[in-house]
């Protein structure tokens, strides 16, 4: 198939940046659609131009580091990741516009790769388990309903790609942010921590310069792995049960 | 801003039951008007809970706006790079509009405070110290009627996504099916309150209530 | 060659070592054995005790003097910088990707190993053990084996408490199942996400180290260089891949935890920055490169779908519990709906020659006879080449016998990963799978501490060669990664630190600048070649190279075409190749040069060392070395020992160092799955 590209290029974080076409011609539907971009890096190589540097690794649908913005919607038509979406799900002659990720607190570093490093800093602000190695009880010394075990690791498949970011019209990295208060909230040995983390982790993610969320619900429409918009309300929730303690 | 916001819409609501008892004719809506007035009495002055309930309100409205321009200076500063191409897939045009039909019900309650109480502008130019009267006057004008219904749409759309919102915001849906509730109690709560609303004017451009 | 058979029907070989064979005459030379693996003395189930007992401790208040280095954030370097940092000890931890939660453990489906024997049935540490020498074919060291399965229950623990969400039972204790056909239950698993919830663990832990200031993380950082003074490794050099800028970081030991070099095939189901550049920086340095030849193939991958193949998809091994694998007897048929072709002219090539085993012997025989039908001309799928790579893995006999519901509820999510990425409906269509590259055993040689052979230069997880002989069980890399991590390592590294802190070097030191500005000249190198053919054209040439002659069957003949070959396309390499772009700049180009590089070198020494090995074993088969039902025949008389290569110089032939595998504790016997 024949393809009209217009992408995001933009030298460095400082620089200006502006979307830029190609055509490309001889692409089969059984390509991924970063796949795609490869034939295409191929391509400008041999005419001597810059490849497109866009983020990616795995290439699995695992690792999260794939991102990008493909006609307005994050990771493209379908729920899946960027890497494991596949060229049938475009047609001949379309014209596709690929996009980094938005958000301020997510700077871009060159073409379509942008730079996440506010999730770790989330993270170290509270989104763990103090426990030290080798202070572990047995494992089957607490053991932790099923149920609940279960949603823990249903919003434990977070991949951290940032997609819900991208999609919020706040620029709110909420769900983000929410699956992994429930992951460890639902869990007992997550329980002794389970307020301060909560305050903490708000806390950083306002600092960050990440939007509020209004409840819109389009990172969880975004989600490659389907977190529900459930995890925001957890979230409020505990965060009103923290304020309620006076944390 | 759930809290205020939930104190709107229980005010809207009694509000709205307030205004249908226009159906039941002058005296009896007027006597409502009074009795607004004189409840609590003599435990209070007169209009005294009255003036709680609009501190109430007051407060809350202080509240809900500034929270309001709070996200939405944060959301303009998280993203002040615009996407060329951007869809929305799943959320909802009132969770989107919430902003702008805020505003919207803003500018509205302005005049509809300068309409019906403080300054009680009759637009048509008749008494004024007749709440029921004043009423059936100004929603005898049909521009008037169009105003106040394009108001109620407004505020349907703000209550459509503001209840759902609310209860997210507060924390009651934990699971699928409470998010279903809250985004039936939504839907129920638009249509009722903003419904509930546009009868009176209706009814008074009809001429059914005169 | 004398042997004799045992009760249970195993020939066990009774011959002494003395090598016979010497294929790779001419390729390398031999050089001094390795006399001490500091493997301690002793009944083997005390040693990692007595051990860890005799290593000396560092001094808390000493700990924050003490600067370690770490590249790698998996689950071996993330386990490590995390328990380090909770010592107390100031860690520097390094990662390409752009956070440590990215490494490629996270992509591990399957689950991970303990001998916690929940479900009675017979699992100790012992038997963990005796699985995992037996699984590698009896080419891993005993103690660090046993090491391994002894330490496997408290990795569950660890686990656990971080908040890994681990499958669990209706009664809340854990749940674990059987995996990779072993006959005791003992895989712990998170659905197909072991990995990932496992990484994320390490991840969380380690950052909270860093937000208690003990671990500083440096992501999108690649480590090119080892910094070696007064024969200790003190530090690296790195390239800060945003702004280019190169770096020098010094400490007083160094942790190499970064990864497997599978991706020397260019296809592989390895995520696609992993690479060999650390390890082989460290090997050119000094530090030897044992067993690279071991690799292991996974059966049931998707396969190629065309030219344009950038990486290869696993698909649980589970499958072929009720899949049944077949090709059409007949060439012709080929290029038939697989639907209109008839019972007889099927060939279920795997139930006709393993009549016992059938669908489900081992990974390295399946992938093998894929790999011989396809070879026949009898491949499915699209012409790949000049032909066709893949076979099909049929559930409709499956669906006629269990229902297509209970066939969804087992497979579902495998089924829909398979229909996004070909398109075709499994329920349908018998899939069509073929086997990739998916780990490899081979790594940078450790001692029991694992301690390379340069001092101060410690590697962990898949980049050393240690614990999985020459084939990994399933679910053992994630079990290895963990244990080194949380472990091992930190309470064999106080040992070497107990010494530290070392003296202070500056970045003026001559050793420091020459490795640095040997960075500096490689990128210029790289920048100003100015040729015709872009790196990954490089990348997948050498990939075929090795997929055909260092793959699933190696023989002598191939192997030196290969090697010539490899030279050849090294040479033009460095003439031709074109690197756009300018050094101080984000340039994904660049960075692939530096590693496609290190991949030539590196696949040359992986040939020269399958043609010196020619015995089959485990993921190695050569076939030279078969019985006459085509299985692996291992000469232990001959081979029973570690290949560790010294790094022979530039244009130079690499050495070889044996170091003789003793078994103590466990006997060694041929496998047969007739
Ligand atoms: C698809 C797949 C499924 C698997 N399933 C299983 C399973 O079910 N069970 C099991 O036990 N094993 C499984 N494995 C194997 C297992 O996942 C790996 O062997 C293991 O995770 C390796 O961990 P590691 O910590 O050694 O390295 P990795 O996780 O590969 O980490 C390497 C780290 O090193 C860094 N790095 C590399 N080079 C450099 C450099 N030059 N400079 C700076 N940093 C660098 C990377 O950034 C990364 O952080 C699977 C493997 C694959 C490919
Ligand atoms: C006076 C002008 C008003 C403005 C400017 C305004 C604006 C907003 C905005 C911007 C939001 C944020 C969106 C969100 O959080 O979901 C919001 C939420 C909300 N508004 Fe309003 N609004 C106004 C009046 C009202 C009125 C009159 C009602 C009730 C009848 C109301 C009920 C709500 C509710 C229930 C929410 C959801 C709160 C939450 O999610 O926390 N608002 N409003
Ligand atoms: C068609 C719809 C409406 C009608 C007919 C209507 C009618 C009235 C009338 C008659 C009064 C005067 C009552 C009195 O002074 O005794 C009044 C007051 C008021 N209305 Fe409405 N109203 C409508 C909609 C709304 C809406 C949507 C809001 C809020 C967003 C609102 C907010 C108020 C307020 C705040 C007062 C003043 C109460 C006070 O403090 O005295 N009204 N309205
Ligand atoms: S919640 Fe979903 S969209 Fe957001 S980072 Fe996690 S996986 Fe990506
Ligand atoms: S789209 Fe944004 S507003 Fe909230 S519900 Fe999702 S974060
Ligand atoms: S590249 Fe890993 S999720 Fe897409």
């Amino acid at each position: 198939m024949r393809l009209t590209l217009k992408i995001w290029r933009q030298e460095n974080a400082s620089a200006q940046g502006a979307l830029q076409t190609y055509d490309l011609d001889g692409i089969s539907a059984d390509m991924s659609f970063l796949e795609m971009l490869d034939v295409l890096n191929e391509k400008l190589q041999g005419e001597g131009q810059e490849p497109v540097a866009f983020d990616h690794d795995c290439r699995e649908g695992i690792c999260g580091t794939c991102s990008l913005m493909i006609n307005g919607e994050a990771h493209g038509p379908e729920v899946t990741t960027t890497c494991q979406l596949h060229m049938r799900s475009f047609n001949d002659g379309d014209t596709i516009t690929i996009e980094p990720w938005r958000a301020d607190a997510f700077p871009v570093v060159r073409d379509l790769i942008v730079d996440r490093s506010a999730f770790d800093r989330i993270i170290q602000s509270g989104g763990f388990i103090s426990a030290n190695t080798g202070s572990a009880p047995e494992a089957n010394s607490v053991p932790a309903p099923r149920d609940k075990a279960m949603r823990a690791f249903n919003v434990a498949t977070c991949i951290g790609c940032g997609a819900c970011v991208a999609a919020c019209p706040n620029g709110s990295a909420s769900l983000f942010m929410g699956a992994k208060i429930t992951h460890l909230g639902e869990l007992p040995q997550g329980q002794p921590e389970r307020y301060s983390r909560v305050v903490d982790m708000v806390a950083q993610h306002d600092h960050e310069g990440f939007g509020g969320c209004t409840n819109i619900g389009e990172c969880a429409s975004a989600c490659p792995k389907e977190i529900p918009l459930d995890v925001i309300s957890q979230l409020n929730k505990d965060l009103r049960d923290a304020m309620r303690m006076g944390l | 801003m759930a809290v205020s916001g939930l104190i709107f819409i229980g005010f809207v609501l009694t509000h709205m039951y307030g205004n249908l008892k226009a159906f039941a004719g002058e005296e009896s809506f007027n006597e409502y008007a009074h009795h607004l007035r004189t409840i609590g009495e003599p435990m209070l002055p007169e209009s005294g809970l009255l003036w709680v309930i609009r501190l109430v309100l007051i407060v809350s409205l202080v509240v809900h706006v500034s929270s309001a321009l709070i996200l939405a200076r944060r959301a303009g500063a998280a993203r002040t790079v615009k996407y060329a191409v951007k869809k929305n897939k799943h959320s909802s045009i009132s969770s989107r509009t919430m902003r702008w039909g805020g505003l919207t019900i803003l500018v509205f309650l302005v005049w509809h405070l300068l309409n019906f109480t403080i300054v009680k502008v009759n637009p048509s130019g008749g008494e004024t110290d007749n709440p029921y009267q004043l009423m059936v006057d100004t929603f005898d004008l049909w521009w008037m009627t169009l105003i106040y219904l394009a108001a109620m749409a407004a505020l349907a759309l703000h209550l459509h996504h503001g209840t759902f919102s609310a209860m997210q915001t507060l924390g009651w849906t934990n699971s699928a099916a409470a998010r279903t509730r809250a985004r039936t109690a939504g839907w129920v709560l638009a249509i009722v309150i903003a419904g509930g609303f546009s009868l009176v004017p209706i009814f008074v451009l009809l001429g059914v209530i005169d | 060659m004398a042997s004799t058979v045992d009760v249970s029907g195993n020939t066990v070989l009774t011959t002494p070592p003395n090598q016979q064979s010497d294929d790779a005459h001419g390729y390398y030379t031999l050089g001094e054995k390795i006399a001490d693996t500091k493997a301690p003395a002793g009944p083997i189930k005390d040693r990692w005790t007595t051990h860890k007992m005799n290593n000396r401790l560092v001094n808390p208040a000493n700990r924050r003097k003490l600067d370690v280095i770490i590249v790698g954030t998996g689950l071996a370097g993330g386990a490590a910088a995390a328990t380090l940092g909770e010592a107390g000890y100031n860690v520097k931890s390094f990662c390409y990707q752009d956070s440590p939660r990215r490494a490629h453990s996270i992509a591990a489906q399957g689950g991970i190993n303990a001998a916690k024997n929940y479900k009675e049935d017979g699992d100790s540490t012992y038997r963990l053990f005796y699985d995992t020498v037996k699984g590698g074919d009896y080419r891993s060291r005993e103690s660090n084996v046993y090491r391994l399965a002894e330490v496997s229950a408290n990795i569950i623990d660890q686990c656990v408490a971080q908040g890994v969400p681990f499958a669990r039972e209706y009664g809340g204790l854990l749940d674990n199942r059987s995996f990779g056909g072993v006959q005791v239950s003992r895989t712990f698993y998170a659905r197909g996400q072991t990995g990932q919830q496992l990484l994320i663990g390490a991840y969380q832990a380690m950052e909270r180290q860093v937000a208690a200031g003990t671990v500083t993380q440096y992501t999108r950082h690649e480590m090119l260089e080892l910094i070696i003074v007064d024969g200790k490794a003190r530090g690296i050099i790195a390239r800060d891949m945003v702004t280019g800028a190169i770096e020098t970081h010094l400490a007083d030991v160094v942790v190499l935890a970064s990864g497997g070099y599978g991706n020397v095939f260019f296809l592989s189901t390895n995520a696609m920055g992993s690479n060999v550049t650390a390890a082989w920086r460290a090997h050119r340095k000094g530090a030897y490169m044992a067993n690279p030849c071991y690799t292991q193939i996974h059966p049931t991958c998707i396969p190629v779908s065309g030219d344009h193949q950038s990486k290869l998809t696993l698909m649980s091994e589970s499958l072929r519990n009720d899949g049944r694998i077949w090709v059409p007897k007949k060439a012709e048929d080929c290029t038939k709906d697989p639907r209109d072709i008839p019972e007889e002219d099927r060939d279920y090539y795997l139930e006709r020659i393993y009549p016992s085993f059938g669908n489900l012997v081992p990974r390295d025989i399946a992938s093998r006879q894929a790999k011989n039908v396809c070879d026949e001309g009898r491949g499915v799928g699209p012409m790949v080449g000049d032909f066709r790579r893949g076979v099909y893995l049929d559930f409709a006999d499956a669906i006629k016998r269990l229902g297509e519901d209970a066939v969804r509820e087992k497979y579902d999510n495998l089924f829909d990963m398979y229909e996004r990425i070909t398109g075709e409906n499994p329920y349908e269509v018998p899939m069509r799978i073929y086997p990739a590259v998916h780990y490899v055993m081979g790594g940078l040689w450790v001692d029991y501490d694992l301690q390379s052979n340069i001092d101060g230069l410690f590697v962990t997880g898949e980049a050393n060669f240690s614990d999985h002989g020459a084939n990994r069980l399933g679910a053992s890399a994630l079990m290895q990664g963990l244990a080194d991590g949380y472990f091992v390592l930190p309470n064999t590294i106080r040992e070497y630190l107990a010494d530290g802190p070392f003296d202070a070097i500056d970045e003026s030191h001559p050793e420091v600048v020459a490795a640095r500005t040997e960075v500096e000249d490689r990128i210029q190198k790289f920048l100003s070649i100015n040729g015709t053919r872009t790196v990954d054209s490089y990348h997948k040439e050498l990939g075929n190279i090795m997929w055909e002659y260092c793959g699933m069957e190696r023989t002598e003949d191939g192997l030196r075409k290969a090697i010539d070959m490899i030279r050849e396309l090294k040479a033009d390499f460095w003439s031709n190749v074109k690197v756009l772009g300018t050094a101080d700049s984000l340039n994904q180009s660049l960075e692939k040069a530096g590693r496609v590089a290190d991949f030539l070198e590196l696949g040359e020494l992986m040939c020269i060392d399958a043609l010196n090995r020619r015995e089959s074993c485990g993921g190695h088969f050569r076939a030279e070395s078969q019985t006459e039902d085509g299985e692996a025949l291992r000469h232990d008389d001959e081979f029973a020992y570690v290949a560790a290569w010294e790094f022979g110089g530039e244009g130079g032939q690499p050495v070889l160092h044996k170091e003789d595998l003793v078994y103590t504790a466990i006997e060694m016997k041929q496998r047969s799955y007739k």
